[in-house]
């Protein structure tokens, strides 16, 4: 195969994850590592660089929409960015002392239980009371459009949701991906955050927490321009289709099964990790 | 732009973000689609070799190099151009909140913003 035929299969294998990450809402960054690694034969290394650039490409450009909406609660972001990105950052300077053997496993642990995670009932928003000392002092209690009018939202456990935040962030950094089911779980289940709000503001601040680890990632060479050239414009162009496709909320099906390809690419991942063929 | 002579709000913020955002993407996707296309226009016949992993040379990794290459033509470099631009654009972000605060006169996130960007910044 040549360069020219490799890069336009990349491109449309990354198109297709973009389009399906973007429309079941389980972000097309997960499938785009195993896709790497297992169809494309690419080094792990490479692969996470590659996926980090993306993720930074798909959240802008999915951000630059939704901030302008007013749905994106800024000053929760910016704050929750101090975990992510410290995070990042650790978990970025670990994934070159642990062997990509291990790396493999783990994140085939993790594409799973993103998977799980997206079909989880979410606690319930909380919109009454005054919120702690803490969420008053941060400015964190906040409003957001519905069809029915502003609607105003409090932020419970700040404590507990920067920590899994910090979490969140290791991920990140370790993995290459944005780690978005895991801030939905800090921002939904830990911090009472309504879904839509939660869910736009983790997509906020995923291209900082990224860029936080990519810093390492390019310095020691793991970014490769002619594999982000078609993954990074096939991913952007693939979750930008979709945005445009998704305007009723009929994708429980399609969404079981992306579940169902995340899950065989997991087991996959982990089986090459274990018999260390990655 | 014309300068504004009311008190910054969020809702301003917020716009200039969006903005940010958008066009930072936009450029950094044209850059890439140009050398991309030279990339593949001196490269497109030969073999890839992505399986082993050799690390970037210097010219992928650094901006005096990187320049010198795209100067020379080269496609790689050019395409890699844009994703600092890509990666510049959500620090970028940051760079404009800390502004938005101080003309806010926020205190507390402007030091919360301003610690963000030391901990990215750290890194390069």
């Amino acid at each position: 195969m040549t360069i020219l035929l490799f890069t336009l299969a990349l491109f449309v294998g990354a198109l297709a994850a973009g389009l399906l990450g973007s429309l079941t809402g389980l972000g097309g960054g997960v499938v785009l590592i195993p896709l790497l690694t297992l169809v494309f034969k690419v080094d792990i290394h490479y692969a996470i660089g590659t996926s980090l650039v993306s993720v930074i490409a798909t959240s802008s450009g999915a951000a630059a929409a939704y901030v302008r909406e007013g749905i994106t609660n800024i000053r929760l972001g910016m704050f929750l960015e101090l975990a992510t990105t410290i995070g990042a950052v650790c978990g970025a300077w670990l994934s070159s002392w642990l062997s990509t053997s291990f790396i493999a496993v783990l994140f085939g642990v993790i594409l799973i239980l993103s998977a799980a995670i997206s079909f989880f009932k979410l606690a319930d928003p909380v919109s009454t009371g005054q919120g702690s000392p803490l969420s008053r002092l941060l400015k964190l209690n906040s409003s957001y459009p519905t069809p029915e009018g502003e609607k105003s939202y409090i932020v419970k456990n700040v404590i507990g949701g920067f920590f899994m935040m910090n979490i969140a962030g290791v991920i990140s950094g370790l993995l290459g991906i944005g780690s978005g089911a895991l801030k939905v779980i800090a921002m939904d289940n830990v911090m009472r955050i309504p879904f839509k709000v939660s869910t736009t503001t983790s997509n906020f601040m995923i291209g900082v927490t990224a860029a936080a680890s990519v810093g390492v990632y390019l310095s020691r060479g793991y970014i490769d321009p002619g594999l982000s050239m078609p993954v990074m414009l096939g991913v952007l162009l693939g979750a930008f289709m979709g945005s445009r496709i998704l305007t009723t909320a009929k994708t429980s099906s399609l969404k079981i099964l992306f579940a169902m390809v995340i899950l065989v690419l997991a087991v996959e991942m982990m089986y090459n990790g274990l018999t260390h063929k990655i | 732009m014309s300068l504004p002579r009311k008190k910054i709000t969020d809702t301003d913020l917020e716009k200039l973000i969006g903005q940010l955002l958008r066009y930072g993407v936009l450029l950094s996707s044209v850059i890439v689609v140009i050398g991309g296309m030279a990339y593949l226009w001196r490269h497109g016949r030969e073999q890839p070799q992505f399986h082993v992993f050799k690390g970037e040379p210097e010219k992928m990794r650094k901006a005096g190099p990187l320049f010198r290459a795209i100067l020379n033509g080269e496609g790689r470099p050019f395409i890699q151009l844009g994703l600092f631009v890509l990666i510049a654009t959500p620090i970028l972000r940051i760079v404009f909140s800390i502004f938005g605060y101080l003309l806010e006169k926020d205190y507390l996130y402007l030091a919360i913003t301003l610690t963000v960007l030391a901990v990215i910044l750290w890194n390069f």
